[in-house]
């Protein structure tokens, strides 16, 4: 493994135990007394019509598909931005060349009305 | 603490995949997936690759589950219902599956035939900066195809939800 | 052996001081906004309120936790954990000062420093969206769904431009260590990469600092918690210490923001003018302004118990004061206090904007993000690009 990473497994039980202890521990102290209009699904103090599994809008799920693949492309500009200094001219020509690529893609997209929230 | 730390996340890894199949109700399935990718990526970081364990994190784990639990949660996909079990699929899956696993670790070991050597710590290429200078000069026609394969990406995805816009 | 005794002191430490500032973050923000609405604030429990982040633990531990019978169980216990773990992990990378000596141990103020940091805590926030969205999911509820929905789609919306406004400052550093970034930078305003020349990256300062309230799901983009249309959002059916846990991720979150703005654009530890120029007086200077305040209210009593309990203050502050003016003292506690200075301040405008801007509609909300931050943050780094480059 290489060095660093051994603290950051250390923090993460630190991170996981914290909320664990303090939910165990207020388990132990807070009252308990359920009752049937407590537990009923919070809407406003009306009886809930219907439960919540029902279907919603297409819109979320362009957006979580324009974002995988927007998000594949900024991973590449890491690398990228750490051996910039070392290549120079050749780099910028690289980088304005897939930036380009990808402008079109999304202008595009907009055009054809992906980006627009009705 | 390597070998240690890569038989808690080997196993953990194995188990999501087989939680994975195992689950009826989907969004259990896409979490486990999450389990799968994350311990993956322990295990790359684990073999010295920095950048791609953190790349697996945010592009499979941050990225394309996101993606899956929208869907399970839009369409509220249910937990599937098992009906009988077809018996010549038990039959057949069984051996099927242990006849995959042979051939899979006999290839294996015929194309690295001195994995024996590979040990924790061996590979110390694996920061962002080897991979950019990798990429940038060595690969440099594989990523600007990547962004050709993105455009396509982003062209598929418009026109497919163009259909549910309409 | 020496090592693992380090890191777990450290990691107590950091954790600590995290864990108090998040109580205390949360006293900051009732009374910064009281008085922006003409209000006391918090003013009972302890002076000025002081204790009340106690009194509020108190209450939220000892609170009733219902588990309504219409949830998913597991998801729904499992939500809160992750929110919170994921808020916390990002923590661990953050430098806060330089390497310092103590008791004859070498050592940074960094629990420990990745030669990726910047993409792990990158990799740690896109994990932190299940919590929102399981929460959502889990707690069955309509307004829990539509808040954990909504406010996991702006986190993703939110993460393009901010991971384009990261890229920027990174081809000036040339690195992906967060220690190295900061060292990157020099010890005054115009080194540091907001100002820097050949190409000051003030653009990508407020994209990332937007796109940074956005994925805290603050003011003016706490859409998932929008009172009046959708209840408590993603955590409408949580109670007792599982809301707590929500809240402390959010405020953990601004932390994690407040801290990597000012690592990336605000020179980290790095000083507002050089050392040579006496920016190590700053602090002691403050301190002292603070002990003669103390002091001269002291001789002029607004209250009777005023004229003991002030001069006892202006005692303390002026000894501080003092300690700073020690080189051995300076050398530990400058980076520090710079750096705390720059990430307080950066919370406090957090602060400052939720007592002050109105909230966006949800549509208005994406199309920002999509239509106007992400192309201006792929423009932002063509142009640095080119500007780095040329010089």
């Amino acid at each position: 493994m290489p060095d660093g990473y051994l603290q950051i497994f250390i923090f993460l039980a630190i991170a996981i135990a914290f909320p664990t202890v303090t939910i165990l521990a207020a388990k132990l102290i807070r009252p308990s007394a359920p009752s049937i209009t407590k537990l009923e699904a919070y809407e406003c103090g009306i009886k809930a019509a219907s439960d919540s599994r029902g279907r919603y809008t297409v819109r979320f799920y362009i957006i979580a598909i324009l974002f995988v693949i927007f998000d594949v492309e900024t991973i590449f500009l890491f690398p990228f931005a750490v051996r910039y200094k070392t290549l120079g001219w050749f780099g910028v020509a690289e980088i304005v060349v897939f930036l380009a690529i990808l402008i079109v893609g999304y202008v595009w997209a907009w055009k054809k009305g992906a980006l627009e929230w009705v | 603490m390597d070998v240690i730390l890569f038989l808690a996340f080997a196993a953990i890894a194995v188990v999501c995949a087989v939680n994975v199949v195992v689950q009826t109700h989907p969004i259990s399935s896409a979490l486990s997936l999450i389990g799968v990718m994350g311990s993956l990526a322990v295990l790359y970081l684990l073999l010295g690759a920095e950048f791609i364990a953190m790349a697996q994190v945010i592009v499979y784990a941050g990225a394309i589950m996101v993606l899956f639990v929208f869907v399970i949660m839009l369409l509220n996909a249910g937990a599937e219902s098992r009906r009988g079990r077809s018996l010549t699929a038990q039959l057949l899956g069984i051996p099927g599956f242990f006849a995959l696993l042979v051939l899979l670790s006999y290839t294996v070991l015929r194309l690295f035939p001195d994995a024996a050597h590979v040990k924790f710590g061996g590979f110390t290429g694996g920061s962002a900066k080897d991979v950019g200078k990798l990429l940038f000069t060595e690969y440099l026609l594989p990523f600007e195809l990547t962004s050709v394969l993105i455009l396509i990406a982003i062209v598929g995805a418009v026109v497919l939800a163009r259909k549910e816009l309409e | 052996m020496e090592f693992i005794v380090i890191s777990l002191v450290k990691a107590a430490i950091v954790a600590a001081v995290l864990m108090t500032t998040l109580a205390y973050l949360q006293w900051v923000e009732r009374k910064v906004i009281a008085h922006i609405q003409l209000r006391m604030g918090p003013s009972r429990v302890g002076p000025h309120g002081l204790l009340q982040p106690l009194a509020d633990v108190i209450k939220l531990i000892t609170k009733e936790d219902l588990i309504p019978p219409h949830v998913n169980k597991f998801f729904y216990l499992l939500a809160p954990f992750l929110a919170v773990t994921m808020a916390l992990l990002s923590i661990s990378v953050i430098p806060f000062g330089s390497e310092v000596e103590l008791f004859g141990y070498k050592t940074w103020m960094q629990m420990t420093d990745l030669n990726v940091g910047v993409l792990f805590v990158l990799a740690v926030s896109s994990m932190g969206v299940y919590g929102i969205a399981l929460a959502g999911w889990a707690s069955n509820n309509k307004y829990a769904l539509l808040g954990g929905l909504r406010s996991s789609a702006q986190m993703i919306s939110y993460e393009l431009p901010m991971s384009l406004a990261i890229a920027a400052p990174l081809l000036l550093a040339n690195t992906l260590s967060l220690r190295e970034i900061v060292q990157s930078q020099g010890d005054h305003l115009f080194a540091w990469s907001i100002f820097k020349l050949p190409a000051p990256q003030l653009i990508s300062f407020v994209i990332f600092l937007i796109a940074g309230f956005a994925e805290t799901n603050r003011v003016p983009f706490d859409l998932p918690e929008a009172e009046n249309e959708l209840v408590a959002g993603f955590h409408t059916e949580y109670s007792s210490m599982k809301f707590a846990a929500f809240f402390m991720a959010e405020y953990a979150n601004m932390v994690t923001v407040s801290c990597m703005t000012s690592i990336l654009f605000l020179g980290g530890w790095q000083p507002l003018f050089p050392v040579s120029l006496g920016s190590n007086f700053v602090a002691p200077a403050l301190f002292a302004l603070g002990g003669s305040l103390c002091l001269y209210h002291g001789l002029h009593p607004a209250r009777r118990k005023d004229r003991y309990t002030l001069p006892v203050f202006a005692a303390i502050f002026f000894g501080i004061a003092l300690a700073l003016l020690a080189p051995p003292v300076a050398r530990v506690v400058m980076p520090l206090f710079w750096f705390a200075a720059k990430a307080g301040f950066l919370l406090f405008c957090f602060i400052w904007v939720r007592g002050t801007l109105p909230r966006f509609r949800y549509d208005q909300l994406m199309g920002f993000a999509w239509k106007f931050l992400f192309p201006v943050a792929v423009l932002n780094l063509l142009v640095t690009s080119l500007l780095v480059a040329v010089f």
